[in-house]
């Protein structure tokens, strides 16, 4: 299965030429984007079966031995990782054949989008530091020709904030793995993570810190996450529902497979910081959130609030933790990317993304209603959505380790978090509209839309009501994590 | 040797993040750009510094002794093309980013920030602002904020 370990780089690479090279043809363009999209998720699939029959699908390119050649190694933690991010793609792809997406369309919209996803995909795809470094590159590049595809004024300025904080975690990775390799004279994870249990302490904790510091930045952590909410909210709806379920997980989960694969007995003040890190996402995410009224920047403040918990399952540091993180990270990808999908279609249906000039959609839409409520308790933590669940297994496992304010800050951000939502819910559906002369829009084009949301929610209510074969994946995933 | 590249490394990341600190943006851009230079120097230096020998192994031989470090070199390299790619990039988009914005003082880009008349908002410092969204429906354009808020 050597040819299975490139796709999630060869097929988004074939799919996004094959889209440059259709740019004068909308409709074909469409049409190969999708279908790249659906070739994608068939090989993640095959990826995910494959792992969980731990015969990890790897391969090493142009045949050097495994520690020198660049390795593409997919366990099933990569394997779930590369599935969430083909599904994203393609719910994001379906949800762009609708109308809830103003304007013209540039041509190059979707190759970038795909750029993206080449990205993401051979970031999780690697066994190799370096390599790493080049995957977060081509999604930094990808990420940054959609930001400013647009032209507009906001959002070339949300352009240049994001590269600017992002390349300043790229450099210092790059510094980081120099100094790995100089250390160990290894890139490859396997190997530098045999090489590192003869390192002083020291040195050990300045490879780790040097890493992390960059990972954390990418993945939008307290006190580094000013790109996210600054840039997020300017990108069109469905691109920014692909970010939100992606970008930042690439960070996370970079984060989890250096302290969980490569640092395993890395010094305890690490995982100390790390947690207290985790803590202040959770907290001034949520905060950040209360203040706004635009939905995009509420939801985009979340989603830093929300990898505070990620980090904070990874802080832990055991087998429970490992797999909290993970389940959380596909939890949070298919909450939060459908939230921002209904924060688009509630845009389409009432003409703004300002909370405080819309509202009475409970009385015209109340399916919509349904479905935000529901996604919106699943992010909150209620029973029986999967929030709960991914909550459950984070916080059960701060308890079992008598982290008890850790505990007592993820029970509280849950509660700052069900303000956020409520107020969401009171402003946009239960309040009656600002303007009594208003009237929904006649004629609007939402069936993909609608398809693309309902999908989500009927994925999440499936996994909600049967969360247990994800579980002991998650769990399986976190006992090969770290194994030799 | 590796004092005198510590030494040029550490005037590179004086250099860069200074730039990269200012409120201009295109210094800004610059500095970051000297910044990935002063990466790509440490990643040269990790594969040790001293020998001058080519990687080749010679004539009767099996084991390849005392040579540069190949492997470090071919990162360098991939490094600058990368960052090459991401220089020409972020140039061209800090120059429509002034065009547009018609300032290159980045106190004063806010264009992507809460709009500047709100009254909940940090005060407004005169940057000049579209609509961070275009309107979906006429309707909706007209409806204002005043009596809402």
């Amino acid at each position: 299965m050597t040819w299975l370990a490139a796709t999630p780089v060869l097929v988004p690479m074939v799919t996004m030429v094959a889209t440059a090279l259709a740019y004068k043809n909308p409709r074909l363009q469409a049409a190969i984007s999708l279908l790249g999209a659906l070739a994608f998720l068939v090989c993640a699939l095959a990826l995910v079966a494959v792992a969980h029959q731990d015969q990890a699908a790897q391969t090493v390119f142009g045949d050097w031995g495994a520690p020198y050649g660049i390795e593409f190694a997919i366990d099933r933690l990569s394997a779930a990782m590369v599935l969430m991010a083909a599904f994203m793609g393609t719910v994001c792809l379906i949800f762009m054949l609708s109308d809830a997406d103003t304007g013209s369309r540039h041509p190059m919209v979707l190759p970038l989008l795909h750029g993206v996803l080449c990205g993401a995909g051979g970031a999780f795809a690697t066994a190799d530091l370096f390599n790493l470094y080049v995957w977060f590159e081509v999604m930094l590049v990808a990420a940054m020709g959609l930001f400013a595809l647009g032209g507009r004024v906001d959002q070339l300025d949300a352009t240049f904030k994001y590269y600017v904080l992002n390349i300043f975690g790229t450099l210092f990775f790059l510094i980081a793995v120099a100094m790995v390799y100089a250390a160990t004279g290894h890139l490859n994870y396997t190997a530098v993570a045999q090489a590192i249990p003869y390192l002083s302490t020291g040195m050990m904790t300045l490879l780790a810190v040097g890493l992390l510091l960059s990972f954390l930045i990418k993945s939008a952590a307290f006190p580094v996450f000013a790109w996210l909410p600054a840039s997020y909210h300017t990108l069109p709806a469905p691109v920014l529902a692909l970010f939100a379920a992606v970008l930042t997980k690439v960070g996370v989960y970079a984060v989890l497979r250096t302290l969980g694969d490569i640092f395993v007995g890395a010094p305890d003040f690490i995982y100390v910081v790390l947690g207290w890190i985790a803590v202040g996402s959770m907290v001034f995410g949520v905060i950040g959130a209360a203040y706004h009224w635009d939905m995009r920047r509420i939801l985009a403040f979340h989603s830093v609030s929300q990898i505070g918990y990620i980090l904070l399952a990874v802080a832990l540091a055991s087998q429970a933790g490992h797999a909290a993180a993970l389940f959380y990270i596909l939890h949070h990808s298919i909450v939060k990317a459908n939230l921002f999908l209904i924060a688009a279609i509630i845009w389409r249906l009432s003409g703004d993304y300002d909370l405080r000039r819309i509202g009475g959609l409970y009385k015209t839409q109340p399916l919509l209603a349904v479905l935000f409520f529901i996604m919106a308790m699943s992010l909150v933590g209620i029973p029986p959505f999967t929030g709960f669940w991914a909550k459950v297994m984070v916080v059960q496992e701060t308890i079992a380790q008598g982290q008890i304010a850790w505990t007592f800050f993820a029970l509280l951000v849950g509660m700052l978090t069900l303000y956020s939502m409520a107020k969401i819910w009171m402003e946009a559906f239960w309040k009656p509209h600002p303007n009594p002369a208003w009237r929904p829009p006649k004629v609007t084009q939402l069936g993909p839309a609608w398809i693309a949301s309902l999908g989500l929610a009927v994925l999440m209510l499936v996994i909600s009501l049967y969360p247990q074969p994800l579980i002991e994946y998650a769990q399986a995933a976190a006992k090969t994590l770290g194994a030799p | 040797m590796i004092w005198l590249l510590a030494l040029t490394i550490w005037i590179t990341v004086t250099a860069g993040i200074y730039l990269a600190l200012s409120r201009d943006v295109f210094r800004c851009v610059f500095g970051l750009g000297i910044l990935g230079s002063a990466a790509i120097l440490v990643l040269f230096a990790s594969g040790r510094l001293g020998s001058v020998q080519p990687a080749v192994i010679p004539l009767g031989e099996t084991v390849l002794r005392d040579a540069a470090n190949p492997l470090s070199q071919a990162l360098a390299l991939t490094a600058i093309v990368i960052g090459f790619a991401l220089i020409c990039f972020s140039v061209v988009v800090a120059l429509r980013l002034i065009q547009r914005a018609d300032t290159d003082d980045t106190l004063a880009l806010r264009m992507s920030e809460p709009i500047p008349t709100d009254p909940i908002k940090p005060p407004y410092n005169g940057a000049e602002h579209e609509p961070a969204q275009p309107a979906a429906t006429p309707a909706a354009s007209a409806t204002k904020l005043e009596g809402v808020a």
